[in-house]
């Protein structure tokens, strides 16, 4: 897999995951995603963005634009240096919430994409890393 | 403060959501109409979401939120214009907005509206 382009978006305040959104989109355009994946891959960044803000206390979203043969994409990368999740499996049940939503987030964002990675240990942060194929 | 316009046609309050909306302007707007509603005595809410080209569990947290307090504030809520990408990714996020009314477009939501304010 080879990276063509790559870059990275803070995530800060509230406003940075509309930021965020809009960064994925034109990311997607420019990989040529067609209308329905781009909506589910931004719909999973809104998803994770809103994680790394208010579970993670902030953090990044890291973007690259890969190549795999013909196949070009878009991966994401939110971490933070936030608690942690404690209960890995517990928190990727449908429904499950620790901070009043709707339990979707997290699931939801990983159905909504081709490769979905979840690097997290209590009191360690947590990474996610998305990837949406044309 | 950054705020989504309430207009009143009538008995019916009607919103057009046009920007990308971050979460603080999301729950504005919930309080925003909860307050219409019971200061106009509004029969019907009727959201637009057309220009939304996405709508995630926050923002669908909110329409349901809505469409249950107008209820038992005594109107009704339809929800229009969403687009079909926005549909096929709500569902397979897991979210199908049970008990919230949807109509394809403006037309057929303010027809439903009627329908329902006035039949009681």
């Amino acid at each position: 897999m080879t990276v063509r382009s790559s870059g990275n978006q803070p995530i800060r305040v509230e406003q940075d995951v509309v930021l965020a959104r809009q960064t994925a989109r034109k990311l997607a355009q420019e990989c040529g995603m067609r209308l329905i994946d781009l909506t589910k891959l931004v719909t999973a960044v809104s998803e994770l963005a809103r994680n790394t803000m208010v579970y993670g206390g902030g953090g990044d979203m890291d973007w690259a634009i890969v190549e795999d043969g013909l196949r070009v994409g878009l991966r994401l990368t939110f971490r933070d240096e936030g608690p942690g999740i404690p209960d890995l499996k517990l928190a990727m049940t449908d429904g499950w919430t620790s901070g009043g939503g709707l339990g979707l987030g997290l699931t939801g964002a990983k159905r909504l994409v081709d490769d979905f990675e979840l690097d997290t240990a209590p009191g360690a942060g947590t990474r996610v890393t998305i990837c949406k194929w044309t | 403060m950054e705020r989504i316009p309430i207009l009143q046609m009538g008995d019916f309050l009607l919103v057009t959501i046009q920007v990308d909306m971050h979460d603080q302007l999301a729950l504005t707007l919930q309080d925003d109409l909860s307050e219409r509603i019971s200061r106009t005595s509004a029969r019907g809410v009727l959201i637009d979401i057309s220009a939304l080209d996405m709508v995630d569990s926050f923002i669908g947290r909110m329409i349901g939120m809505i469409s249950g307090l107008s209820r038992i504030m005594d109107a009704e809520t339809v929800l229009v214009g969403m687009q079909p990408a926005v549909a096929i990714t709500l569902v397979e996020l897991g979210m199908t907005l049970p008990g919230v009314s949807t109509a394809l477009n403006v037309e057929r939501g303010m027809k439903l509206l009627r329908e329902r304010a006035y039949s009681q």
